[in-house]
């Protein structure tokens, strides 16, 4: 019997948790039918997740493509069922692979499986979205090497600790109707690897805790800085990536296994800080919202 | 001083980076090439980092390859004596450093693109002091910088031996002499 997980209108991060919802009732050798048909919009967040979703289980799973035509040309555009096609059987027809042309995809959905896949990232991220990040974020110079290293440093977190390729996607919005009020940049890195808690089994952090979970395993690695290996100079990726969206007032958000944490909530949102107990979904997503810089007052 | 142009030990070691230093794996591919090419100077010689055509720098790189080549360099004693300096450092580049050298509590001597020179990285507030004597006289003795900077002699010797074995001055003689100065 196949189990349908129905992908909500939009589907965004926050979204994507019902999605986990009706996951953890599904058993992972069941088979399973991914029904976007009624979805509308969909964030990188939740289209590299849906991919991670389709990673992680055993049989390979149905996906029901959406039928909102301007959602369907997006997300082809985004090469979404590019990648799709290799994971899930694909009910119906979609667009075939669009060159993209939407200025507002800076980066498509792009595999990470290795290093020259980071380089990749960058190269193209320097070469294509420059001129478009410094116009809509009005970056500085020195904040605009930030962009590139956070996207690197987070696609380096799969090939250094996920087990397992993952994916990056980065998509500008225009949220000047949002409490926000002004342009963003959304960057998403997911994998369904083996999450912060596996690879932090070994670390020092591990033995001296009291208690271990996704949740201690979360704070660990993105609050204290604390890698698997032993070697001082490791954790600085993330802590990195903490700095610099601090200082841009951005907002980042990490989800593993059951928990979550925000260790950067802007002025212009509201979040909870940390969260443990949700229902489990595998690896690491990291999400960044990256607004425009506030003119000086 | 040799100039090494990291951008050509970068397309040599790495040419898929394209100019980007990039992930720990590119970090310390490069790092091996340029700990190569120091190898084959003479012994005392100041290797000068030049990263003007270098694009993206992240701190996983910058850990890989600005760290862990001059963490040896510096040890109590070390198997060949070796200087570094780094030229060309965009304000990008300056943040990866700089955090990674302060973990590692590492301190390199920058020269940056106006032509002024700065310690960067973990550095007490009288190492830096003497560091600058020093270099506003391109070379002192240790009495002058004691007196310069109202030191007891001792101290400013051993301050002097210090920055010495931290690779971010020369020993010229009995004086105490900027990096890139004539030997």
């Amino acid at each position: 019997m196949t189990a349908v997980l129905t992908v909500p209108a939009s589907l965004d991060e926050a979204q994507f948790e019902s999605v986990i919802e009706q996951l953890a009732a599904v058993p992972t050798e069941a088979k399973l039918l991914v029904d976007a048909r009624h979805c509308r919009f969909a964030t990188p967040y939740g289209l590299t997740a849906l991919l991670c979703l389709a990673q992680s289980r055993v049989e390979r799973p149905d996906f029901a493509p959406p039928e909102d035509e301007q959602a369907l040309s997006y997300w082809a555009r985004a090469q979404f069922f590019k990648y799709a096609e290799e994971l899930y059987t694909i009910r119906g027809t979609v667009p075939k692979r669009a060159a993209s042309g939407d200025s507002d995809v800076l980066l498509e959905v792009t595999p990470v499986n290795g290093n020259e896949d980071v380089q990749g990232i960058v190269r193209r991220i320097q070469e294509k979205a420059q001129q478009i990040l410094n116009t809509t974020l009005d970056l500085e110079p020195r904040s605009t090497m930030g962009f590139s290293m956070t996207l690197s440093e987070a696609a380096s977190n799969i090939i250094e600790h996920a087990g397992r390729g993952g994916w990056v996607m980065v998509q500008r919005y225009n949220w000047a109707k949002r409490r926000v009020g002004r342009d963003v940049v959304q960057i998403a890195v997911c994998d369904a690897g083996m999450g912060f808690r596996a690879s932090l089994e070994g670390s020092r952090a591990r033995a001296l805790a009291d208690r271990w979970d996704d949740q201690t395993a979360l704070e660990a690695a993105v609050i204290q800085g604390v890698s698997r290996f032993a070697d001082p100079g490791r954790g600085q990726g993330i802590k990195g990536m903490r700095g610099w969206v601090h200082r841009i007032d951005g907002k980042l958000t990490v989800r593993s296994g059951t928990a979550r944490i925000v260790p950067i909530i802007p002025d212009w949102d509201e979040d909870v800080p940390l969260q443990g107990g949700l229902l489990p979904f595998p690896g690491a997503q990291i999400n960044v919202i990256i607004p425009r810089r506030m003119a000086p007052p | 001083m040799s100039h090494i142009d990291l951008s050509v030990a970068l397309d040599a070691a790495a040419p898929e980076a394209h100019h980007h230093l990039v992930t720990r794996r590119t970090g310390a591919v490069v790092r091996t090439v340029i700990e190569r090419q120091i190898a084959k100077l003479a012994e005392g010689s100041v290797a000068v980092l030049d990263f003007s055509q270098i694009g993206v720098l992240d701190r996983s790189c910058a850990d890989e390859f600005v760290a862990k080549l001059v963490l040896p360099l510096t040890m109590e004693r070390p198997s060949r004596e070796s200087y570094v300096v780094l030229v060309g450092v965009s304000e990008g580049h300056l943040d990866a450093i700089e955090a990674v050298l302060e973990t590692h509590r590492l301190a390199l001597v920058v020269r940056f693109d106006d032509g002024v020179t700065h310690l960067v990285g973990t550095v007490s507030p009288l190492e830096r002091q003497l560091w600058e004597c020093v270099m506003a006289r391109a070379g002192a003795a240790v009495e002058e910088a004691a007196e310069a900077v109202g030191l007891a002699l001792e101290e400013a010797q051993a301050t002097l031996e210090e920055l010495v074995r931290r690779r971010l001055l020369r020993r010229l003689d009995d004086a105490f002499a900027p990096l890139g100065a004539p030997a």
